[in-house]
Order: structure tokens, then C-alpha cells, then sequence
């Protein structure tokens, strides 16, 4: 299967982000808060549903990748860049170097996810889910632990960097790498490792290398994302990537349908607006005022009942050529 | 070495409460082969039964914490199959990643609704059982930690009788072996199921009773630390395996005793996770575990 419109709809995807940054100054910024928090969700969501829609992994530690690069790249910015950089060096070097702190970030994330994910992976079952589970708490553990970043406190003074360009274009990146890979040669073996391990293994594929790579590569997308997230918001701290945040983005994915891009894209950005829209309803009235605090409640209650009621997500469309 | 002592006697109250929540992940693990992620949850609820029951025992006594125990653990027996009947066994010819998730779900909505229903607060809770402090020599030895001790070797002991002796342990241990056998020799699959996530949640609870006792403050999320140390536990013994998930968590209530009193105490919350890693590594059936071929 090819997807020779793939690479089109990259250069679409990256020409609206560039217009859209250069719109930014423009627009209302509670606007532009929502749609940079939609593409950061978007990038999340769709590199863990390389590692749990298209190759059948189970990760619940996707917000503590998503920590190791945003620590990452607010240390690269606060704390490398005046050695590097000459004094008052201007928006285009700036620029530039944080497309150098955002690699690293994906980087350094795609390294932790090989150090938890080689043990975990050669083991069939449901060892990656508490593995993961236990890494996201581990990594607070650690970030509490390391006074330079801040400890219990977390660091402050972000330099503002990440605008809708930056955002949207690495959404698309996302996008485009993981479409790209699921979809080439190699990726049939993602799919392989998903439908039957065994009946994988029994041709000759090595299965466990598989799932490493995609857990690296969704690794490495978390941890971009992260980096953005934290030159968004400023100010970061080791709560804001527990488990409840990585809940939320597998809520993202299976809402949308695991294995399934745009359905997740979708799910991303609807997800990411259903708190604005109970924020707004239960501050449309004192008597609806508990709507905004049932957020957490409404999560559990989509997962089970998406589980029992419609397990291929609410945005699965029959896909081309499946037979069920 | 006196003080050692003495941490020893912590650790090991602390680990037969991992012990009791390890059996529960261990239990159910055996018969459907998944993770109940919402066991920690009714460990918590287990707690919070004890809590309101307690209210109704003025004064500590034998009697009364026994009855407040056995009602907490009737309660969550109760809660445990109900979870099974309705989450989880529409979803049995499923694939086990929708199970985890279903069982993910669970566990939130059993926090979602513990916070509504008591609060999101810590909560005091009573004394329900009497506790004095011994002096021997150098070392201050609380009752409270003898009293869970104690306790968890009476329910092991129930358990394994359970298990070992009478027919539904045994029908039980078929359906571990070999579901499919074991329904063809006419064993009622789903009852047994239902009375294995009964006998997890009640032991669950009686942990969790045991828990508030020792460190009487709770809250709806109380569970989350303990019940993945207790998962850790029933790998590190041996996933399936009784005794090994006992084993297990003595061991960790040992070892995570043992690191808090150090100089290291804020790495905590990490000991059991490196355990994890490492026993993935080397040991990947567990300390008791076999390795088994899977067979297709």
C-alpha cells in the first residue's frame, strides 16, 4: 500500500502552520492557547498510537517521555544556551536553537524509552502497561530528586517559544513520519507484531525489535512534545506528567480509534476542547458549577463504556480492504 | 542492630499487607491471565468500609475490629464480583489489551467515585482494635504491627486451605491450569471466576483494613502507591503463584522499610520499579515462577 499523497500532505500541513504562526499576533489569544494545546495533543497522541494502536504495545507512561524532553529542552534553553549562544543573539540563532532543544529532547526521551522498553518488550502480555506505569511515577520520583531542575518546585522562566508554527509543525511531522512508517515496507511488521506475534515470530520477524523501534520512535515524538509543551506553558513541574496525564492521552487514542491516525487527530482536538466546553457550561450558571469538576469522572466512564460498547473507537470508519 | 531490628518488624508488617494485595493481582492473573489494574481500588474501598463500619464500635476492642475487618471484607468481596460480572466478562473473548484498558477504567471511576462519595480529604480513622507498645530492651515493638503480622498469617492460612483442600480451591486451581479442560470436566467456569475475584477482593480488603490500622489516614487515592508495589510483589514472586506472591511482598515491605530509614529515603517510591526492571531482566518468571511454552 503506498500513500503517494503522503509527502503532499506534509507540505500542506507545514505551509498552514507556517501561516498560521505568522497569523498568531493576530488572532484571540485564548484562540491560540486552545489551538496550540490541540497540536501538542495531536503530536502525543498520535506517537502513542504508533506504540499502542499500530503495534499492539501498551504504554501508560507516554507523559513521563513527555517530561524527560520537556525538562530536557527547558535545560537547553535556560541552561546551555547563554554558553552557546553570543549575547543578544537574535530571533533567527534563537530559533535555531530550539530546533536543536526540541531534537534533544525527542532524543534524550527516545533513550529512556529503549532503557524501559528493551527489558519490558521481550516479554509477551501486559508487562510494558506496568512497566511504563511505574516508569511515569519513577521519573517524578527522579525530578523531585534533582535539585538543578528545580525539585519538588519544578522550573520557572521559560523563555515563551513555542508559537502555532513551531506547534502545528511538528504535529504534521508526527503525522507524517508515523503514516510514512506504519505504511512502508518495514511498518508491515508493526502490524504483524500487532495482528499475531507468534504467527510473526514463526516467519522469521523479529517481533521484540519491532516493538522497540516503535516504542523509540513514539518516544522520541512524546518527548518533542514535551519540549513544546513546557516553552508553552512556561513553568514546569514534575506533577504535570503523572498518570493522569498519560491517561489522558490514552483516552485520546482509543477514543479515536487505535490504529487509526485520523481518528486519533480527531479525538486529540475534541478532547482537548471538552474541558473549555464544561468549563464553559458550569460557568454559564451557579446550579451547573459541578459540571466542571466531573472531568476525571467522564474519562472513566468513556473507557469502560468505549471497551464494552465500541472498542475500535468512536471514530473508526471501515478501513479500505479489512474483511470483519 | 537493635534499631534494625525493629525496622525489620516494620518492614515485614508493611510487606504482609503487600502480601495480601499480591494474592488478589496473583489470584486473578491465574484464572484470566490479565491485570486487574482496579484491585488497588477495592483495597481503598476496603479501607473506607473499615472506616464507616468503625463508627459504629465507641471503644476499641478484639471483637469489634474483627467484625469491622470481616464486614470491610464481605463489602468488597461483594464489590470485587460485581466488578467481574459487569466490566469484565462481556469483554472475556476479547483481546486482553481491551480488558487492561476496561480494567484501567474501572480503577479511575472507583477513585472518581471514592472522591465524591468521601471526599477528597485525608480521613482520620478510628482504632478499632486495641494497641499498646512493648519494651524489650532497646527496642519499642508496636502491638500494631504483631496484630498484621498476625492477621495476614490467620488469612494465609485460610487461603491456603481454601486452595489446597476444599473442592472449590481445587476447581479453582483446574481453571488456572487449564480453562478449557477444566469447563469440559464440568467445572462452572464463571462461578469459579466469580468466587477467585471474591476471595482476591476480600483478602484485598482485609489489607486495606490492616493498612488504615497502621497508618490511620486515608484518602480515595491510598491505593495507587501500595497496589503497584503489590503488583511488583506478585511478578517478582512469580505471577500465578501463591506463595511466591507472598514471598514477594515481605520482601518489599523489607527492602522499602529498609531504604526509607536510610539516607536515601526520598528514592523510595523508585525501589520497586528498579526490582521490577531487574527481575524482567534476569528472571522474567518470577523468583517461584516456571517458564512455560506457550503453545498455539
Amino acid at each position: 500500500m503506498k500513500h503517494p499523497g503522503a509527502r503532499r500532505w506534509l507540505l500542506v500541513a507545514m505551509a498552514v502552520a507556517v501561516g498560521l504562526g505568522w497569523a498568531q499576533d493576530r488572532l484571540d489569544p485564548y484562540f491560540v492557547d486552545i489551538l496550540t494545546r490541540i497540536a501538542i495533543n495531536i503530536t502525543l497522541a498520535v506517537s502513542l498510537n504508533l506504540i499502542n494502536g499500530h503495534a499492539g504495545q501498551f504504554s501508560l507512561g507516554h507523559a513521563g517521555f513527555m517530561g524527560i524532553g520537556a525538562y530536557t529542552a527547558a535545560a537547553m534553553t535556560l541552561f546551555a544556551a547563554p554558553h552557546v549562544l553570543p549575547g543578544g543573539a537574535g530571533g533567527w540563532l534563537l530559533g535555531m536553537w530550539f530546533l536543536v532543544a526540541l531534537m534533544a529532547a525527542g532524543g534524550m526521551a527516545a533513550l529512556s524509552g529503549l532503557v524501559v522498553g528493551a527489558p519490558s518488550l521481550r516479554l509477551k502480555g501486559d508487562y510494558l502497561a506496568i512497566v511504563t506505569l511505574g516508569f511515569g511515577q519513577i521519573i517524578a520520583v527522579i525530578f523531585r530528586n534533582i535539585e538543578p531542575l528545580g525539585g519538588a518546585l519544578g522550573l520557572q522562566g521559560i523563555p515563551a517559544r513555542t508559537n502555532l508554527a513551531w506547534a502545528y509543525g511538528a504535529a504534521a511531522l508526527t503525522v507524517y513520519v508515523v503514516t510514512a512508517l506504519v505504511n512502508s515496507t518495514y511498518g508491515r511488521g508493526f502490524l504483524a507484531t500487532h495482528d499475531d506475534e507468534v504467527a510473526a515470530e514463526s516467519m522469521g520477524m523479529n517481533t521484540t525489535r519491532y516493538k522497540i523501534v516503535a516504542f523509540v520512535v513514539g518516544s522520541f515524538f512524546a518527548g518533542v512534545a514535551g519540549g513544546l509543551a513546557g516553552h508553552f506553558t512556561l513553568s514546569i513541574n514534575p506533577r504535570g506528567f503523572d498518570f493522569n496525564r498519560s491517561i489522558e492521552i490514552v483516552v485520546m487514542v482509543i477514543v479515536g480509534g487505535m490504529g487509526r491516525t485520523m481518528g486519533v487527530i480527531l479525538a486529540a482536538a475534541l478532547l482537548t476542547l471538552l474541558p473549555e466546553a464544561l468549563r464553559m457550561l458550569s460557568g454559564l450558571s451557579p446550579s451547573l458549577r459541578w459540571v466542571g469538576e466531573t472531568r476525571p469522572l467522564l474519562y472513566s466512564i468513556l473507557l469502560i463504556s468505549l471497551m464494552l460498547l465500541r472498542p475500535q473507537g468512536l471514530f473508526a470508519w471501515k478501513r479500505k480492504g479489512t474483511v470483519s | 542492630m537493635s534499631e534494625f531490628i525493629q525496622q525489620l518488624i516494620n518492614g515485614l508488617s508493611v510487606g504482609a499487607m503487600y502480601a495480601l494485595i499480591a494474592i488478589g493481582y496473583t489470584l486473578v492473573y491465574g484464572v484470566l491471565r490479565f491485570i486487574n489494574f482496579a484491585h488497588s481500588d477495592v483495597f481503598m474501598v476496603g479501607s473506607f468500609t473499615g472506616l464507616y463500619a468503625g463508627r459504629a464500635f465507641t471503644q476499641a476492642s478484639w471483637a469489634g475490629g474483627v467484625t469491622v475487618m470481616l464486614v470491610s471484607m464481605l463489602a468488597c468481596a461483594v464489590l470485587g464480583i460485581v466488578i467481574e460480572r459487569v466490566a469484565y466478562k462481556p469483554l472475556r473473548s476479547r483481546s486482553k489489551l481491551t480488558v487492561l484498558i476496561t480494567a484501567i477504567g474501572v480503577s479511575m471511576l472507583l477513585q472518581n467515585v471514592a472522591q465524591l462519595v468521601f471526599g477528597t480529604n485525608q480521613q482520620a480513622f478510628p482504632d478499632t482494635l486495641p494497641a499498646t507498645t512493648f519494651q524489650l530492651g532497646k527496642l519499642v515493638v508496636s502491638s500494631k504491627d504483631l496484630v498484621v503480622l498476625g492477621f495476614t498469617l490467620c488469612l494465609l492460612g485460610g487461603l491456603e486451605y481454601i486452595v489446597l483442600k476444599t473442592r472449590i480451591g481445587t476447581a479453582m486451581r483446574a481453571v488456572s491450569f487449564n480453562p478449557q479442560a477444566a469447563a469440559l470436566m464440568g467445572i462452572p467456569i464463571d462461578r469459579i471466576i466469580s468466587f477467585t475475584f471474591g476471595l482476591g477482593s476480600a483478602l484485598a480488603a482485609a489489607g486495606g483494613f490492616l493498612w488504615a490500622y497502621k497508618f490511620p489516614r486515608i484518602d480515595p487515592f491510598m491505593g495507587v502507591a501500595p497496589g503497584l508495589t503489590a503488583f511488583v510483589a506478585a511478578v517478582l514472586g512469580g505471577i500465578g503463584n501463591i506463595t511466591g506472591a507472598a514471598l514477594g511482598g515481605l520482601m518489599l515491605g523489607v527492602i522499602e522499610t529498609m531504604v526509607k530509614g536510610s539516607r536515601w529515603s526520598t528514592w523510595t517510591e523508585a525501589i520497586a520499579f528498579v526490582l521490577l526492571i531487574l527481575v524482567l531482566l534476569f528472571k522474567p518468571a518470577g523468583l517461584l515462577g516456571r517458564v512455560q511454552a506457550e503453545k498455539v
